[in-house]
């Protein structure tokens, strides 16, 4: 694919033709207007609905549409401390939207258990789960810390690509369409972790 | 359907043809469970027959963390309780550490105390009226009125204490910060504005013929079942009981304020409704006695430890009015730096028990209205 010559385009941009890629059309159009699932589970979702309210008003961003089915949404927002109980659904509401979909880990109890990680309920982050695009950390974290992650989010979006050997991930075949629910096992969750999404650190011993 | 499939009816219920039942999950992912709540309901057509409530879906070891972390350490972790109301959930834990302890509070301390946990109901208040009436369909408009005056008040509390949800600003025997005189100049302004937007809510809402057709006589609770079944705050004072821990107990300095306790007729959604509008116009009240008269003074007891605090043995029961009722903490210490127990008397979860009670009889979209009227939060119910 070659590249539009510049003076060509501001040329075709002053006759009212605009000329860009599909790909930056359709990024354009994807990156304005995110789906939130209206979804919360702790403290953290309090400031997701007060960056939904009047002060913060995320609708300036374009994802004020808060919408309670995962059919319709294209962002999870994990607002709150993931408990062992409740991981099962999230990963079944995270399979049962439609891709394109992003996560973003909102708060320190969804990024690693937070204060409560020593409880036996808690699941230590939910990224050992589902794929996780923007960490937000704080306890919980500030509306403006919301909006950065959206920001962020939408800067990933923008550079996705939807050719190539570096298209986005939802487009490879080998993407799974679902991720393996969690069950109840003797002991804890099992499996304990998704290992497609869970890279732990490796601690290696001198 | 062929007439030969037979569906076996669970245990409890009615077969099928006569008072066929269906049984529907309603969360935990549901926009109106205010959280992570589950209840199991059996229709028969649009009437709830039978409602199990399934909790456990916020559980994140808050007593068992308590028992092994120190007494001052807990003090954060009650803030994660009842999360709209970080302040009145310290003041419960300190009160109980208090009065282990045998701790006095300085005057001042008592004065912010009070401030606060005035301040908390008033914001707790407000936003539960707005989340009420999103259920009902009145999605965006008084959610949006009701945060907008929240957020007055959490940037009282974040010029505070540097969080504007998670205050973390009780100690034992006082408070952790000092406010200044231009806190109180802003405190008193937002205080003197809140009654106009108060006006203007209730005119918009209350009298709303929508509000009163899908709140009045739905959910009624009775009297007696609501003594029989430990229900304290706003939801019991809407059946008439005249019960508010501020008169009865008179803990800190509220035997000094004058102010009324709202008394509802019926106990049903309005009444519980109306009575967080009335509680909201006495706080004010308490408030504006109590910011001119705070006097100058220390705001932490200087007798207290802050490190290597160990209480003699014994136990004690601490409980203030939370904004959504009687919240208490037991403590049992055996003289070490840990209370050997620690237990939380939480107002929404004890609340909670009557949802069944209150759903029965009525249609499934009254449910989400009941629910909400019960001002639960997920934190504090599965803890």
């Amino acid at each position: 694919m070659s590249e539009i010559d510049e003076k060509l385009r501001s040329e075709l941009q002053k006759q009212g033709i605009f000329v860009v890629k599909m790909q930056d059309l359709y990024n354009w159009g994807r990156k304005n207007s995110i789906w939130p699932l209206q979804f919360g589970l702790a403290c953290c979702a309090i400031e997701m609905i007060a960056t939904a309210a009047s002060r913060y008003d995320i609708a300036r961003f374009g994802g004020e549409v808060f919408r309670p089915s995962p059919r319709q949404a294209d962002l999870m927002i994990v607002a709150g401390t993931v408990t062992k109980k409740m991981a099962p659904q999230i990963v079944r509401l995270y399979n049962q939207m439609p891709d394109p979909k992003y996560v973003i880990s909102m708060g320190a109890c969804a990024i690693s258990g937070g204060p409560f990680k020593q409880g036996y309920n808690v699941l230590k982050g939910i990224d050992r789960y589902i794929p996780v695009d923007v960490y937000i950390p704080g306890c919980p974290p500030r509306p403006e810390a919301l909006l950065h992650a959206f920001m962020e989010l939408q800067r990933k979006i923008d550079g996705q690509k939807l050719s190539g050997a570096d298209k986005a991930e939802f487009l490879k075949p080998e993407q799974p369409s679902e991720f393996p629910v969690p069950e109840f096992g003797e002991h804890d969750l099992n499996p304990p972790a998704n290992p497609r999404t869970y890279h732990p650190p490796v601690v290696e011993k001198q | 359907m062929s007439a030969t499939v037979q569906t076996a009816a669970p245990p409890g219920m009615t077969s099928r043809l006569d008072g066929e039942l269906l049984e529907v999950s309603m969360g935990p992912q549901h926009p109106s469970t205010h959280g992570v709540f589950r209840m199991n309901v059996a229709l028969e057509g649009e009437i709830v027959r039978k409602l199990k409530p399934v909790f456990g879906y916020l559980h994140r070891n808050h007593e068992q963390i308590g028992e092994n972390t120190t007494y001052l350490g807990s003090m954060p972790y009650t803030d994660r309780l009842d999360y709209f109301c970080s302040m009145t959930n310290n003041w419960a834990y300190a009160l109980s550490v208090e009065k282990l302890a045998g701790i006095e509070v300085p005057e001042r301390a008592e004065y912010l105390r009070v401030i606060l946990a005035e301040l908390t109901r008033l914001q707790n208040h407000a936003s539960l009226l707005g989340f009420l009436l999103s259920d009902m369909g009145a999605w965006g408009t008084p959610l949006m009125y009701a945060f907008r005056e929240r957020e007055k008040i959490l940037d009282l509390f974040e010029s505070l204490s540097g969080s504007r949800m998670m205050c973390d600003y009780m100690r034992f025997g006082g408070c952790r910060v000092d406010v200044d005189d231009a806190w109180l100049t802003r405190a008193k302004q937002i205080v003197d504005r809140f009654p106009k937007f108060l006006d203007e809510f209730e005119d918009l809402i209350l009298q709303n013929e929508i509000v009163i057709a899908r709140t009045q006589n739905v959910g009624e609770l009775s009297p007696e079942l609501a003594i029989s079944a430990g229900i304290t705050g706003p939801m019991l004072r809407a059946c008439g009981v005249n019960y508010d821990i501020r008169k009865v107990d008179g803990y800190g300095i509220y035997p000094r304020f004058k102010f009324r306790v709202p008394l509802g007729d019926h106990g049903d959604t309005y009444d519980r409704l109306m009575m967080r509008a009335l509680e909201m116009r006495e706080s004010i009240e308490i408030l504006k006695q109590a910011l001119p008269q705070i006097p100058a003074g220390p705001i932490v007891n200087p007798k207290v430890k802050v490190r290597a605090f160990r209480p003699p043995v014994g136990e004690a029961y601490g409980r203030i009015e939370a904004p959504k009722g009687e919240l208490g903490f037991y403590l049992i210490s055996n003289g070490g730096p840990n209370p050997y127990r620690y237990r939380v008397r939480p107002p929404s979860f004890i609340n909670l028990t009557v949802l069944e009670d209150l759903c029965l009889g009525h249609v499934v979209a009254d449910v989400m209205v009941i629910l909400g009227s019960i001002d639960i939060v997920m934190g504090e119910v599965d803890r």
